[in-house]
Parts: C-alpha cells; structure tokens; sequence
C-alpha cells in the first residue's frame, strides 16, 4: 500500500505532460480528432434516397462520445493519478522488433529470436520451436485443411 | 438432450475440447478465452455444431483448469480463479493439496451442471421474451449490454466504455451496410469489406498475452507437491452444501448479466461465502468454504452466460463473445429464431455442456497431477509456438497477409490498453455489437421518422434505457459508498 502511495507521489511530482494519464489521453484524443474530420470527407447520400441518418453520422457520434469520455478520465486522474507501471523491460522491445522481423521475414525466424532472446539456449527446443513446429503447422494446413499458401522459397520447394 | 450429441464425432470433439480447454486453464496467461480464440479459425473445417461444442467444452474445463495452478502454484490459470488462490494455496501449503483440489472439483462442477440447468430453462423464456422486441428494443438492449459491462467488468467503468465505443468504430470501418459508402478505408481495398473478427480477437487475446509474458520472464512459480486429488470428507459437505449451492446461484445469476462473466461471479461468490460463513476469520488462511464458494460461482458463471449469448446474440462474459463470434461465423444467428428453427442444434450445446461439466470432474480427479505439470512447460517453448498458431489461424480464414498485420496491431494496441488500465473485452463485444447497435438505430430512426423521442414510448425500450442509467451510475454510488 505504501509502495502505491509513493509511486502515485512520485507520478504527482512530474511535469504534466509526462505523466501516463496526459500521454494516453492525448493520444487517444489526437487519433480521434484525426479520424472525425476523415469523417467529414464520407460521401453524402442525396436526402431523396437517404433513409435515416447519415453514414457518417454514428462514427461522428462514436468519436465524440470518445473524445468526451477521454476529457473526464483526464480530468478524474487528476485527483487521482494513475499508478506508474513497471518500466518495460528489454525482451520486450526485443519482442516487439520480432513482430517486424516476422512482417518481412517469416514465422522460423521469429520463433527462434523470441526463443532465443527469452533465454533458450538448447539447439534442439531452438530447432523445435523454429523448424519442426511451423513445418508441422504447414504440413496440417495443407494436408488436413487443404490450404494453399501463397508461393515463396521454401513452399515453391513443396509445390513441386 | 443429449440425443444430438450421439455421434462418436461429437464425443471425440467433446473429449478434445475438454482436455484441450483444462490444459489452457492450467496454463497461466492462456485460459479458455484465448484458447477459444486461438482454434476459432481451426473450427471452420467442422459443422456449426461440432465447433460450437467445441468451443462450449473449452470454456466449461477451461474455467475449471484456472484452479489447479491457484492451488498448487498461488498463480490463477484463469483470472476466473483469482479468488481461489486466495484459500487454495495456503490449504495446499498446509499439505492438503488434494483436499483444496477435491472441493475445487467438486464445487465446479456442481456450479456447472447448476447452471446448465438455468440455462436449460431461461434461455427459452428469454428468447419468447425475445419475440416482442423490434429494432428499437434491440439497439436499447445493445446499450444496456454495453452500459451493464462497463459498470460490473473489471477496471474502470469510464475506460470500459471508452474501450466499448472503440470496438463499436472499428465495427464501421468498411462499406457501409445500408448505403455501401466507404468509411475509413482510405482507399484501401481489403478494408472495403470491414475488419473481420478472428484477427482482432486473436491479437487483443493472444498476442497482447504474448507481449505481456514478456515483461514477466523473470517470475518464478513455487510448485506445491500434489500426491492425489481427494474427495471432500463429510464433514467438509456439511461445512460447505449451503455455500456451494448459495455460489452456483450467484453465480448463474452474474453470468446471465453482461458481464466479464466468471471473475466477477468468483469474487462476489467468495465474499458472500466469507459474509454467510460461521468462521470468516479462516478466509484467506486456508477455509475450504473459501475454495467452494469461489469455484462454484466461476463454473456456475458459464451457463449463465450462455443465455444472453443464445436467446438474444449478447455475450455474458468474454468467453462467450469468443462463442458468438464462433457461432457468427459459422453462419448461426443467435436469438429467438434460433430456438425456433434449430432447436437440436441448441439441446447439442446444452447437452455438450452438461457432459464437459462431468468430464472435467473425471479428468480432475484422476489427471490433476499430470495437468499440474503442464505449468513446467517454459514460456520460452510455448509462447512462440502460439505465435504460429495465431499466424496460421488468421492467415488460414481469408488467406489475407493484411489480416495478419491486423492481429499484429491490435497485438500491440491490447497490451498497451492493458498497461494503461483498459480492458480488451469491451472492444471485442463493441465489434460484435457494433453491427446490431447502429443498424437497430438506424432503422428505429427510419420508423420513428428520425423523431428520437419515440424510444421512449416503447416500453420495453425504455426500461432498457432506465436500466442502463442505473448501471452508469451503479460505479458513482459504489465508490461513494467505498470513501464513507
């Protein structure tokens, strides 16, 4: 309890806009903005054939209603400051840059980076979880579920 | 009831998904609902019964699995079984492991086959109730849906809604249903056709699980040794009948609510148990009613939540979003109509249910100590291995490389909503709903000749709306009463 105490004193102590609660509010609140006034360029359906409310409408209503509710938590937190989270630790970010490896590589590298970064050091759980298991996984799409993937190197190799 | 489910490739589904589903409950950061989301795309090669038993028996043992890791290693498998740690594990370093893991199997599985039994009955009267709604009762049900899981979920009540009105917006993005005008598609094609489920639902599940293991891989479980699970003795049933039963009610009732169904069900259960108990000074140190009240509230949370989910298309908990999304994909509309036109189909998944519920107490009893060493399989090995899963699962549905940027982003977006105190699952039910509430209101609008003050000379709608009003500001009267 004490610890919470102190880390909120210590959240209070910061300049406002490095605090959690500005940061995530102006986020959100930014994001929202940007998308209302891409609402605004929604085409418009002539009144004649126009049933209701228009497309744009609910999305519009959506966003401020998104908006204002992210004003009230902004405002809520400043009496009462959000707890500060443990900071993020490096095999996080480490796994983050996986997911872009994985976007222009593929699933084996991925599956041996997180492995490996996690702290697997074995070559044969490094192999498993990089190798054996995503062919298993292909294999069993293939096979079972007659899924065709898309052509690359190594499943030019197993078309032909 | 069981008469649909005499096939032996209904029962082989059954037995897989059960064993399937207490071994993602002994996992912990897995559980029923990620799991559920991880073999949704798996379940499009079944028939909608077949999967939906699946995706029901998961859910059952799943519930059930989440106890054996609160009791052995102090770590709920399932956030369903928080509430049993609390009791569980001191009983267990006591030495009485297989005594807490028998009243835990025990009680599940009263609370289960308690709640079958509600639903068996309720969800037909709701879905005849049903009958009377239009477009306008439907939009003001959606609402008091949304409004009931901002105010009795987890976290904060305001974020929940922020997170709600979210899944709702993302519901938007394609061509509009009514018009076909693209909104939010900047021009990109494959998003004419909208955001599809699985790849949001697996990503805020299983990849934002993936990115929070991370932070965590220094955490290490201290393992209680477990000889055999135990029959509770009868002096422990006569300590523990009137909770058991006092729980299944609690907690059918929450589930039925739209709510995060079974965590908040274990917790109401487990205080109720301590408030009507004789010794409440032995909750928290190691109380037998402690374990029975909390497990037999998040089991009995189950089939409550399948009623709203079938009778009217709203999800109870998160899981059952996960069904419904199941059950959406597979072609099958939740509702009153349901109950009308395919009412084998509904006695398959009851019936279903009440079998998981037997299964588990049988696969409980005689395979707790193997379950138990589930927990020893490294995050290291595991974690990357859903990875593909996930991958292939979303890949799998429309062979589209976008939907599996898509789960990727709402990866990332999941674990940071988490961080910062949202919860994922408003967004999962606001993206299922989001449909239902703008079509409804658009077409009440068309009805109503855009006169907005028309909802409230429908009845029904009305009461939806009061109600909704109550669950808004249910959190304001509660934190009050909390300072006094």
């Amino acid at each position: 309890m004490n610890n919470v105490r102190n880390k909120k004193r210590a959240n209070k102590s910061l300049p406002f806009f490095f605090k959690d609660e500005f940061k995530v509010s102006f986020v959100i609140i930014f994001i929202s903005i940007i998308l209302l006034i891409s609402t605004f360029s929604f085409d418009i359906v002539p009144p004649i054939l126009n049933r209701g409310i228009q497309p744009a409408t609910f999305p519009k209503a959506l966003l401020i209603l998104i908006i204002s509710l992210t004003l009230i938590i902004y405002y809520l937190s400043i009496k009462n400051p959000w707890k500060i989270g443990k900071k993020l630790p490096k095999t996080f970010f480490l796994t983050l840059l996986s997911f872009l490896i994985f976007v222009i590589l593929a699933i084996s590298v991925l599956s041996i980076f997180v492995s490996y970064n996690w702290g697997e050091r074995r070559i044969f759980y490094l192999l498993l979880v990089s190798i054996i298991f995503p062919i298993l996984v292909f294999i069993f799409f293939e096979t079972i579920l007659g899924l065709r993937f898309p052509p690359g190197i190594i499943t030019n190799l197993y078309y032909y | 009831m069981l008469t649909p489910l005499f096939s032996s490739k209904l029962l082989i589904v059954l037995l897989f998904g059960t064993l399937f589903g207490l071994i993602l409950g002994v996992l912990p950061g897995l559980g029923p609902t990620t799991g559920g989301a991880l073999i949704l795309p798996f379940t499009m090669t079944l028939d909608p019964l077949s999967a939906i038993v699946l995706l029901t028996s998961i859910y059952c043992a799943g519930t059930y699995g989440g106890a054996i890791t609160a009791v052995l290693i102090n770590t709920p498998g399932t956030p369903a079984a928080a509430a049993t740690c609390l009791d569980g594990y001191p009983l267990a370093q006591k030495g009485e492991a297989g005594r807490a893991l028998g009243m835990a199997t025990v009680s599940s599985t009263v609370g289960g086959i308690f709640s079958v039994i509600i639903l068996v009955f309720f969800a037909p009267l709701l879905a005849k109730l049903a009958y009377e709604f239009g477009q306008p009762e439907y939009f003001a049900l959606a609402i008091f849906g949304l409004t009931m899981l901002s105010s009795i979920g987890e976290g904060s009540p305001i974020k929940n809604l922020i997170a709600g009105a979210f899944g709702i917006l993302i519901s938007t993005i394609g061509k509009d249903f009514m018009t076909s005008i693209d909104r939010f598609t900047y021009g990109i094609n494959e998003l004419s056709v909208g955001i599809g489920f699985i790849p949001v639902v697996v990503g805020l599940f299983a990849i934002s699980e993936m990115l929070t293991q991370s932070t965590i891989l220094d955490q290490v479980f201290k393992r209680v040794a477990l000889k055999a699970v135990k029959l509770p003795t009868k002096d422990d049933y006569k300590k523990t009948w009137k909770t058991i039963l006092r729980s299944s009610g609690i907690g059918s009732f929450i589930g039925v609510l739209p709510a995060e169904g079974g965590t908040v069900a274990s917790l109401i259960g487990y205080s109720e148990a301590k408030r009507f108990s004789k010794n409440p000074e032995q909750f928290g140190k190691g109380s037998i009613e402690g374990i029975a009240g909390a497990e037999a509230a998040n089991n009995a949370a189950t089939g409550g939540a399948m009623v709203p989910t079938l009778a009217l298309g709203i999800p109870g908990s998160a899981t059952t979003a996960v069904i419904l999304t199941g059950l959406i994909i597979h072609g099958v509309r939740p509702g009153p109509d349901l109950f009308r036109e395919q009412p084998d189909f509904l006695y398959g998944i009851f019936g279903a249910m009440l079998i998981a519920n037997v299964l588990f107490f049988i696969f409980g009893f005689f395979g707790a100590k193997i379950f138990a060493r589930i927990t020893l399989v490294p995050n290291k090995i595991l974690w990357p291995m859903i990875f593909a899963v996930s991958v292939c699962g979303t890949y799998s549905l429309s062979q589209s490389i976008i939907d599996v940027w898509i789960m990727l982003f709402f990866g990332v977006l999941g674990f940071f909503m988490r961080r910062f105190g949202f919860s994922v699952v408003p967004v999962i039910i606001g993206l299922i709903l989001g449909e239902l509430v703008e079509g409804t209101l658009r077409q009440s609008l068309v009805i109503f000749d855009g006169n907005w003050l028309m909802f409230l000379t429908r009845p029904i709608a009305l009461t939806f709306f009061i109600l909704s009003l109550i669950a808004l500001a249910f959190p304001l009267l509660r934190s009050k009463k909390h300072k006094k």
